[in-house]
């Protein structure tokens, strides 16, 4: 197949996703993804399925994903690990509690409850966490999941609902004629009335050449895991602070290794493709993971690394049809936070282009507000 | 470039690097993981012990005493840092951990002498108490005076098998059986490149012949069936070359499979790689003398080639040759050409051995799918064989975040190239096609508790 009605260009969760999305409402698909699917940020991140904590009016968008990621094994058949263990924010300053507070009050008409804790009930309840912990924002059905798993099975379910996805196939250039995009690769051209950019970091340099350049750096946000040890901690532990090399995270998967990241991020690479680790910066992670869960100090970490993502000058994604070009679609530039959203970027993306309506606001991620800016956006 | 030059590793490609650059007049850090200099073949029993040069290194006891005293002439002489493990590595620096805290050191140049590690290939029973690798069986000999057991059996391929039966012979213990997977033809027919060193092949046939005198069992062309023993290894059961099965009683089993060239830093340092045919493995490229393809960094010993010891010391010797001149050193072109003319003849007699002693990359297509391949995330071979079948990974890294393989505490160097074997084999690929592991920090696990020098 080289024509369909929607070619998706990028193979992460959010192209794979929509790929699924798109066959359940009958729309023909073709993805191309220029190495393998989720072999990017998407399988490389730390896997935080956590709402709390995010912009507040995306919070309809990470609502909609989570409801799906409760069903994973109705959609795709599998569960890619996905574990509603809770979500812990944890503050040691009277800052940082201050904006727990702020939050928790400001998320509840988006319909997400936050328990705050303090005191002798945090340390009954999480006897894990830090002495020093002040307070906690508590959400209960946030959780985490497996970044490994959850793309490929949805390219896999794509597949077998009919969609054709093609890997180690990479988008050259993209032309315009008057009806179809012909998209050229090593394999040939594909052509559709439709495309949709999922391109991740990349993408910013194909909207640049649709002539909507936007703001966008690419960084690799920095992870690690530790030996296992026996699973104790249920809800995925995060730092609330403004200082970046302060706001560090964990979670602990069951089979017992303690995953991590937060801090610095290392430079990325659109062109070597990689993000390299900088393992200075796994050694400033190191004392305040260990302020947040002392336990961690007895243990070794056995790995680190780290993934190439895109971040928009204004911490929000990309996404939405394009204000130039008639029958472009964008989805792209998930700034760090994108994993939770992805089943929900794939099922509103669907809506949108199947339907023409989103089904959830996402106004504020239209590629539009960078037109708006005067001059060169970046 | 700023810093000095540092040669990673203190075994005999690292002190004859070390040597030179210090015959130089410079003062090179040398670092090293264990507590003395040494390395593997040279390696130096626990302070305090004192068993002579002749009972710890036999045929080769003049060596061990001739590099030992270059190390502690070298000692005064260089920025001596023992006990130190090179946990990463990040642009013309090195991160190393010594006694819980962590150090960046800055480097104008890099020799990489990193040595070997046995090469394992799993087979049912594998992970049982009493089954250690043949240079772990060897270590316990020579650094502790201990044996694995008093009824061993050796399993595998290569001189070590042979070697390690022969040492373990002479310390007295009954050992069971040698059982070689590569049939006997196959050293003969690999005796045209061995013959470049007939000194070791002399020395190799006297180890086999001894054993024999002792009324050793030796088997070759066998295929290993399994380990067996409720809570530790109690038998061996074999497939000898004609096909009849055999068990063999024993309380321990020495299993090694020639060496595998320990690569993580130079992948760290991003050194390019290549599949070399031969080896059987994806090996940091270098020029004759060790250069890598990154500016600054040079590779020498059994970690860019496995050659052996010998090799090594003049290996390291020439990586330092080569450093000293790109650093603006002037090195007399005759030393260089004597060095890589000496060298010669070990490449080739390492390409004898590959022949004679080949890798059996088949045992990876029979192994049983309940077989554990990665012992330490415990992930059989049936699982690893699904992640390039049923869910269609294509080489090891995808197979690795599919199934797990080799995302352990040894970070796939110890199952490593079996897996790409059995991951081949499961989709019928030739086994380049796979690819190789990524590496990553640290290079061996990094306590939480470790502390940032400032
Ligand atoms: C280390 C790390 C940790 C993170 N932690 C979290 C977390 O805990 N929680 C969370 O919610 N989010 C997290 N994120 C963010 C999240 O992973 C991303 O926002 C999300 O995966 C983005 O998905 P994507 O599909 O847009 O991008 P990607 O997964 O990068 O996919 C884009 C794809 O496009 C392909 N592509 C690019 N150019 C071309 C071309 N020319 N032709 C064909 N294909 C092309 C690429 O090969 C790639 O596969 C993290 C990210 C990283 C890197
Ligand atoms: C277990 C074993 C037993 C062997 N026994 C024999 C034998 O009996 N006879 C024989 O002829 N050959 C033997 N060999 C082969 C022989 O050891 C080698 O040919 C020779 O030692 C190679 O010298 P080298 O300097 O290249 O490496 P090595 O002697 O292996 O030295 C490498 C050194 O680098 C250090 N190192 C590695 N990585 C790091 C790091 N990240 N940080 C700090 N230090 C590091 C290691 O601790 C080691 O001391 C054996 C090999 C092994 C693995």
């Amino acid at each position: 197949m080289t024509r369909a009605d929607v070619i998706i260009v990028g193979g992460g969760l959010m192209g794979a996703a929509t790929a699924l999305f798109l066959r359940q409402r009958g729309v023909s698909v073709i993805l191309l993804e220029r190495d393998l699917v989720g072999s990017h940020a998407s399988g490389t991140n730390f896997g935080n399925v956590r709402r709390q904590g995010r912009f507040l009016p995306q919070l309809p968008l990470a609502n909609r994903s989570r409801e799906i990621w409760g069903r994973l094994p109705e959609v795709i058949g599998e569960d890619a690990e996905f574990l509603p263990s809770g979500h812990l924010r944890v503050a040691f300053s009277d800052a940082a509690i201050g904006k727990l507070e702020a939050y928790a009050r400001d998320a509840r008409p988006y319909g997400l409850e936050l328990e705050l804790i303090t005191g002798n009930a945090l340390r009954a309840r999480f006897p894990f966490l830090s002495p020093e912990a002040r307070m906690a924002s508590y959400s209960p059905l946030d959780g985490h999941a497996n970044p490994r798993l959850a793309a490929p099975a949805f390219a896999r379910a794509a597949r077998r609902a009919g969609a054709e996805v093609q890997e180690r196939t990479e988008v050259l250039s993209i032309a315009k004629s008057a009806e179809d995009f012909l998209v050229e690769t090593p394999a040939g051209t594909f052509r559709a009335p439709i495309l949709q950019v999922s391109s991740g970091a990349w993408g910013g340099r194909m909207a640049e050449a649709f002539g909507e350049p936007v703001p966008i750096t690419p960084r690799g946000p920095q992870m690690g895991v530790t030996e296992p040890v026996p699973y104790r901690i249920a809800p995925v532990l995060g730092v609330a602070s403004d200082v970046t090399e302060e706001g560090v995270y964990l979670r602990q998967v069951e089979r017992g290794n303690i995953v991590f990241g937060g801090g610095l991020r290392s430079e990325a690479s659109l062109d070597t493709k990689r993000a390299r680790l900088d393992p200075v910066n796994t050694l400033r992670q190191l004392p305040y993971l260990a302020r947040l869960l002392p336990a961690v100090r007895a243990l070794s970490v056995i790995r680190t690394w780290s993934g190439v993502e895109g971040y928009m000058r204004d911490d929000i994604p990309v996404m939405g049809p394009s204000a130039k070009v008639p029958g472009l679609f964008y989805a792209f530039g998930f700034c760090g936070h994108g994993f939770q959203l992805g089943p929900g970027v794939g099922a509103t993306m669907a809506e949108l282009i199947a339907t023409g309506s989103p089904g959830v606001p996402i106004d504020p991620f239209l590629i539009s507000r960078f037109a708006a800016s005067e001059g060169d956006p970046r | 470039m700023a810093g000095p030059v540092i040669v990673v590793g203190a075994g005999p490609a690292g002190i004859r690097a070390a040597e030179r650059l210090v015959e130089a007049g410079l003062r090179p850090v040398l670092i090293e993981e264990s507590a003395r200099d040494g390395g593997q073949i040279y390696r130096r029993q626990p302070e305090g012990f004192t068993r002579p040069h002749e009972a710890l290194y036999g045929s080769e006891a003049a060596k061990a005493r001739a590099l030992h005293a270059a190390a502690e002439a070298l000692r005064p002489r260089v920025d001596w840092r023992p006990e130190t493990l090179v946990w990463a590595a990040r642009d013309n620096a090195l991160l190393v951990n010594a006694a819980g805290r962590s150090e960046s050191l800055p480097y104008a140049a890099l020799i990489l002498a990193t040595g070997a590690t046995d090469r394992v290939m799993p087979l049912p029973g594998w992970t049982l108490p009493g089954v250690t690798t043949l240079g772990g069986a060897q270590i316990a000999l020579k650094a502790q005076a201990c044996t694995i057991g008093a009824r061993p059996v050796f399993l595998g391929t290569g001189p070590l098998l042979y070697l390690v039966a022969w040492q373990y012979l002479k310390a007295g213990a009954a050992v069971q059986a040698v059982l070689d997977t590569s049939p006997f033809m196959k050293r003969v027919e690999a005796l045209p490149w061995m013959l470049a060193r007939p000194g070791l092949v002399v020395r190799g046939w006297t180890y086999t012949r001894d054993l024999q005198k002792a009324g050793v069992r030796i088997a070759t062309g066998i295929m290993p069936v399994a380990i067996e023993g409720d809570d530790r290894a109690a038998a061996v059961r074999w497939r000898d070359a004609t096909g009849q099965d055999h068990r063999t009683e024993c309380d321990a089993v020495g299993i090694g499979y020639g060496l595998r060239s320990e690569t993580q830093l130079a992948d760290l340092a991003r050194c390019a790689f290549a599949f070399d045919a031969g080896a059987r493995q994806w090996l940091p490229v270098a020029d004759e003398d060790g250069r890598a393809g990154v500016p600054g960094v040079y590779l020498a010993g059994d970690g860019a080639q496995v050659r052996g010891a010998d090799a090594a010391e003049l290996a390291g010797r020439l990586a330092a040759c080569a450093a000293l001149r790109d650093l603006g050193t002037a090195v007399d072109e005759i030393e260089m050409v004597t060095l890589r003319r000496r060298l010669a003849p070990m490449t080739r007699f390492r390409r004898g051995l590959e022949r004679a002693f080949p890798w059996p990359a088949n045992l990876a297509a029979a192994l049983p799918d309940e077989a554990l391949v990665c012992r330490c995330e415990a992930i059989t071979a049936g699982t690893l064989r699904r992640a390039g079948g049923e869910y269609g990974a294509p080489e090891v890294n995808r197979a690795k975040a599919f199934s797990r393989t080799g995302m352990g505490r040894c970070q796939g160097r110890m199952c490593g190239l079996a897996a790409a074997e059995v991951l081949a084999a499961a989709r019928g690929e030739p086994i380049e096609a796979v690819g190789r592991l990524r590496g990553a920090a640290p290079v061996k696990p990094l306590p939480v508790a470790t502390e940032a020098a400032p």
